[in-house]
């Protein structure tokens, strides 16, 4: 491997770090708030890509099916709960919440497919694959909420099986690409960067920055940090822990799409690609403790570098090392921390 | 009342049952093969092998917040090893099996020494990873087929018979799971199966009793891993051929939800799980083709709804309904102790020294952020003496609690426990000192009976291993500590019907049943977190009496209370927290005329 090889690698490694940085930013956002490892989260990068492929050649993608299902079985669980409770009063806000809502980008697909410019196509990808989250944490997670973070995991790994497989019936098996890639390279001296690593590490730093502020400086924000640091305190101080898992769902849907729309070009994706590429960015969240959005970040850059030089070297066995060196990675966050005694009683 | 009167007069007949299931279950069992057909057979191998896998899961899930994804993996690694050693090695199937046992058990001892360590998810996290890998690293192992699987492998070979054919291995496969599940009942009841009980019960109250999580759960870990090889290894003998896909994550996750479908609380739960599973599979693959559909996409889909269905409505899975169906455990013969016969505190009465402080705290404190919950606090405790720490909500007494009891690390200060320094001590080291501790949230094990609840207490002064467990070669230790267990509820009252369960006691009797359960730790002192809360005031006058008797024989007892005329009854010293520091120290007398102490209870409004 000469220098130059290596620079190449390096930026390869660079780019595949900024798409686990974003991944990791939603399994930090995600945990902190609702402590579930969201293992399925890769299964909407997968759903993103699908959907803008489907919209470039002016199919209704499966999606839109996916969306009215899930959006059909959550308000019929919203107003059954409501109802059990006896508040009528609060059902119109519900359906226009969980039926209404998820419903207007399914209705702008349905009539506005065969017509939209590439960016249309992506405000819609983004617009179909964001509600998703929310729509998945609502129907599954909530009612198991104080259920243990095992549990928790448990269930969404299995979601990945469930969501894969109705990608399959809708989507089919074959793998896509979708149209869009960015090319081209910038020199600056003697070193030549792809634009592609420009804009991944652009977008990645962007999404970073975004939520940074608005943690610091948005009430909703600072309630779902307020939800993240101490659930039970939040509640007692009259923040929804529910209202901010919906959200913080929501916002890990839309870096999801954004994620798809930017891979979608590079790689070809199949119907259950999204628990790899979910893995994989899980692995770096790791280091973080899925609690530290820094550390998740570092974490994720490594294995992105792992990534690109394993792919050099050792081909066939990448993807192989790429998941062992978890192992490390749970030393490191070892050799980092040193703790009072965690306490979390099983049911009997 | 003596113990002969409340003897269940049924006591031979649940053994009579129980004697009678197994012998039937054995013989129906072994005439299997002959009654169905050859396909049936070869089915309920599989349920068999994959029963195996689940079963480690059972053991495991049982330790509290420690699952494995990666038993399909490790059954994957056992398959491939031993397959490799008789193919291309042509060694024996038996240093296959070895080689697959030792190989896995590395493979898990590693990983279960470099994440148990950080406790909570982190051991389920790697092992997925860990699974993935292992899953593609089938798919590179070029001599071995890669992608597409090898076939060939030898039957085998047991005492010169050739177990080639499905009716013929069933033996051995079912042999196996049937020998397995006696060993992990017999270990679930063993000394080890109660510090795995008690782990579930949270790490707080496993360390309280000297059980040492993280070597609990390495070695359910292992042991869990361990299984899986042997059961992959059935698999690559039997099936003859191996190839990634049998051993991928989808593999991995169906395990885990077969010992989810059968319950956590039974290890014949395993079992069903396994045959239910199986079972369901292979009618979904015969339904769909029918339906138009791909038989993998809707198994998939059914399997993953099936599942979360289970979560949401059935956590506990059937065990419930195995429980039920299942006769009672057997009354074991509990006349063991004699009717004038009392609990003996060895170590309390040997405390020679009288000058010499139990415990001392040296300008503790402890901080969380900017907030300090305890500051720079110092007292000392008298041998055999009542000691109250009071205070308002707030003060810090919990947290002083937590740095005693070595739960939490202080920030600065030392705490030392009969003249050794306790600080930064493992909390699980405690109990052996003679330090034994209640909770303020009663944490018993409520499924499990009196006598086993006070047993935990003496974990620590026990030997018996997971071997000697598995193996029941535990059974006179176990007899020995009964009846320790037995006087320890003695001392309580509590010794009529041991065989209780705990959960179904009143929070007053739960109360007494954590003191007992101290006292069978033959404990120099024991910390008392808020006893009489929750109690009514003839609960409390039979607890204070009992403290009192304990004071009498020797013991040292620390408590936090609220209750004032508990505490000023009863102590012959009380320390006085507010705002994480001491505000005064003395008597009850003194304490009652404090002016400071009334100022921090009723606010100055003399």
């Amino acid at each position: 491997m000469d220098l130059q090889i290596a620079a190449i690698l390096f930026q390869d490694g660079i780019a595949n770090g900024a798409i686990y940085t974003m991944l990791a930013l939603g399994f930090v956002l995600i945990f902190t708030t609702t402590r579930i490892i969201f293992a399925s989260y890769g299964d909407l990068i997968a759903l993103s890509v699908l959907t803008l492929h489907a919209l470039q050649s002016g199919r209704l993608p499966g999606t839109a099916v996916l969306v009215v299902m899930l959006a059909i079985l959550v308000t019929a669980a919203e107003a059954w709960s409501l109802v059990r409770l006896g508040e009528f009063r609060k059902l119109p806000r519900a359906v226009s919440t969980w039926l209404i809502l998820p419903l207007l980008p399914v209705a702008a697909c349905f009539f506005l497919r065969h017509e939209l410019p590439y960016a249309g196509q992506i405000a819609l990808t983004v617009a179909l694959v964001m509600p998703i989250a929310p729509l998945l944490y609502r129907l599954v997670f909530q009612p198991i909420e104080r259920a243990s973070t095992l549990t928790l995991l448990i269930v969404a790994l299995v979601l990945h099986y469930v969501i894969a497989g109705f990608t399959l019936l809708t989507f089919g098996a074959e793998g896509v690409r979708t149209a869009g890639s960015v090319t081209g390279q910038v020199d600056i001296s003697s070193i030549s960067i792809g634009i592609q690593v420009i804009v991944f590490v652009l977008v990645a730093t962007s999404l970073a920055t975004g939520l940074a502020l608005f943690f610091s400086f948005t009430v909703s924000g600072k309630a779902l940090r307020a939800t993240a640091y101490n659930s039970e305190g939040a509640r007692l101080v009259g923040i929804s822990t529910r209202g901010s898992a919906v959200f913080a769902f929501l916002l890990a849907g839309a870096i999801a799409a954004i994620i798809g729309i930017l891979i979608g070009p590079t790689i070809t994706i199949y119907y259950d690609s999204g628990l790899m590429i979910g893995l994989k960015g899980f692995v770096g969240a790791v280091l973080g403790g899925f609690v530290s959005y820094p550390l998740a970040a570092l974490g994720s850059v490594l294995v992105g570098l792992v990534e690109a030089y394993a792919s050099f070297s050792a081909s066939s066995y990448k993807e192989i090392i790429v998941f062992l060196s978890i192992i490390p990675i749970v030393l490191l966050r070892w050799i980092g921390a040193r703790h009072d005694v965690e306490d979390e009683e099983e049911p009997a | 009342m003596t113990m002969f009167a409340m003897v269940p007069s049924t006591t031979p007949h649940p053994q009579l049952l129980r004697a009678t299931l197994i012998v039937t279950g054995a013989m129906a069992l072994a005439a299997l093969p002959f009654a169905l057909s050859s396909f049936s057979i070869s089915l309920l191998n599989l349920v068999g092998i994959y029963a195996l896998a689940a079963l480690g899961l059972t053991l495991i899930t049982g330790s509290g917040g420690v699952t494995s994804f990666a038993q399909a993996a490790f059954m994957g690694i056992g398959a491939y090893t031993s397959a490799y050693m008789t193919l291309r090695l042509g060694l024996s199937v038996w240093i296959g099996l070895c080689a697959a046992l030792l190989l896995v058990g590395l493979c898990a001892a590693l990983m279960g020494a470099v994440t148990l360590h950080l406790g909570g998810h982190y051991l389920p996290i790697t092992t997925l990873a860990w699974a993935v890998a292992a899953y593609m690293l089938f798919g590179n192992l070029t001599d071995l087929g890669a992608h597409s699987g090898i076939g060939d492998i030898a039957p085998v070979s047991f005492f010169g018979i050739l177990l080639d054919r499905p009716e013929r291995a069933f033996y051995l496969v079912w042999g196996v799971l049937v020998l397995a599940l006696i060993g992990a009942s017999n270990l679930l009841s063993s000394r080890q199966g109660r510090a795995i009980s008690a782990l579930r019960g949270g790490a707080l109250l496993a360390e309280s009793l000297g059980v040492n999580p993280f070597r609990v759960r390495l070695l359910l870990f292992v042991l869990a891993a361990e299984l899986a090889a042997f059961a992959g290894w059935l698999f690559a003998h039997t099936q003859s051929f191996v190839s990634p896909s049998s051993f991928d994550l989808n593999t991995g996750l169906q395990i885990l939800l077969m010992s989810v479908l059968g319950g956590i609380g039974n290890v014949l739960g395993a079992v069903i799980g396994s045959a239910a599973v199986t079972l369901g599979r292979n009618a979904i693959q015969d339904l769909l083709p029918g339906l138009g559909l791909n038989a993998g996409t809707l198994e998939i889909i059914v399997f993953g709804v099936v599942f979360i269905l289970l979560v949401h409505y059935f956590p506990r899975g059937l065990s419930p309904i195995i429980e039920k169906l299942l006769p009672a455990p057997s009354g074991d013969d509990l006349r063991i102790i004699d009717k004038d016969e009392r609990l003996a505190f060895s170590r309390a009465t040997r405390l020679e020294d009288e000058r010499i402080s139990v415990l001392s705290l040296r300008g503790i404190g402890k901080h969380f952020g900017g907030l300090a919950a305890v500051d720079d606090l110092s007292f000392e405790m008298r041998p055999r003496s009542i000691m109250a720490l009071i205070g308002p909500n707030g003060a810090g007494k919990s947290t002083t609690f937590d740095l005693i009891s070595g739960l939490k690390i202080p920030s600065s200060g030392s705490v030392t426990f009969l003249g050794q320094t306790t600080t930064g001590k493992p909390a699980y080291t405690l109990i052996r000192r003679g330090l034994s501790r209640t909770f303020q949230h009663v944490k018993l094990r409520p499924k499990a009976s009196l006598i086993d609840n006070v047993m935990m207490g003496a974990h620590w002064r026990m030997r018996a291993g997971f071997v000697a467990g598995l193996l029941r070669l535990d059974r006179a230790e176990e007899h020995e500590y009964r009846r320790v267990a037995m006087l320890a509820l003695k001392e309580i009252g509590m010794d009529e019907n041991p065989l209780a369960l705990a959960g179904n006691l009143a929070l007053g009797p739960q109360r007494l049943l954590e003191i007992a359960r101290a006292l069978a730790s033959d404990p120099v002192l024991i910390v008392l977190d808020e006893p009489a809360a929750g109690l009514r005031s003839q609960e409390k006058q039979a607890l204070a009496k009992l403290l009192r008797h304990l004071r009498s024989q020797g013991l040292s007892i620390l408590m936090v209370e609220h209750d004032m005329e508990f505490v000023m009854g009863l102590a012959d010293d009380i320390v006085v927290l507010d705002f994480g520091r001491r505000l005064a120290a003395g008597n009850p007398t003194e304490i009652r005329n404090d002016p400071r102490v009334q100022e921090a209870y009723l606010g100055g409004a003399e």
